[in-house]
């Protein structure tokens, strides 16, 4: 059986996967570091709507919890990844008066 | 406090990962108390929990956040694994075999009526061990030179 809205989610979901192809594209190319945690990021984010277009499509809504997870996850991930980059070391001591 | 150069000021992310920790730490509430009727439970809720801490260790330092929270998370993790045995064995002195679950109604003072069942005690245990083994790894990887 297939309605408009599974037509549509279908289309939603190859566009989907056509970015995150492009992104893995610039994870793998990518000429300095940055690129790449902003390409892991973005497909973070893009899997995120995946995730939500995928609940529509089984029609249940147990996904929930795995996009607000993956939000938060995403996000210390890239935060790490920067403290990384800008600090070299991720957990300091003591910031005041190490360094 | 010394003038150096190399000192940068981060605010935005203090600021912001004051907040995400509030936000991250109900998250990991919710899934711990959903998860006997939907997804979740005492294991994602405990890292939920340990990544909201990461965050704040992320932003700030490990000498802040054991000044903020001067919790001992190796007695967290002795402590999970006491409350999980201790339910699994609360059930013998009732004879009946090992982690037999029981429940009952109770009238709480600000919920009403609310059905207690000792699996959230054991889900309580789970949470605790896996907050402490979580910070305790991440802390001893982190503070060696």
């Amino acid at each position: 059986m297939t309605n408009l809205l599974d037509i549509l989610i279908y289309i939603s979901l190859s566009i989907l996967l056509l970015a995150m192809l492009m992104m893995l594209y610039r994870v793998v190319k990518g000429p300095t570091t940055a690129d790449r945690v902003i390409a892991l990021d973005s497909i973070g984010i893009a899997l995120i709507s995946v995730v939500a277009l995928l609940s529509i499509l089984l029609d249940t809504t147990l996904y929930f919890e795995v996009i607000l997870l993956l939000s938060i996850l995403a996000f210390i991930g890239t935060v790490a990844f920067s403290k990384f980059l800008e600090r070299g070391e991720i957990i300091q001591h003591d910031r005041d008066n190490d360094l | 406090m010394k003038q150096n150069s190399k000192r940068v000021n981060d605010v935005i992310l203090q600021t912001a990962s004051i907040i995400i920790f509030f936000i991250i730490v109900i998250f990991s509430i919710n899934l711990f108390f959903a998860g006997h009727y939907s997804p979740g439970g005492g294991f994602i809720g405990g890292l939920m929990t340990s990544a909201a801490l990461v965050l704040l260790l992320l932003a700030f330092d490990s000498n802040t956040l054991s000044k903020v929270l001067p919790i001992d998370y190796r007695l967290m993790t002795a402590t999970g694994l006491l409350i999980a045995l201790a339910t699994g064995l609360h059930s013998l002195f009732f004879d009946r075999p090992f982690l037999t679950h029981a429940y009952g109604k109770f009238d709480l003072p600000l919920l009403g009526e609310q059905t207690l069942h000792t699996a959230i005690a054991f889900d309580l245990g789970v949470y605790l061990v896996v907050i402490g083994v979580t910070m305790t790894i991440i802390q001893t990887i982190g503070e060696s030179e």
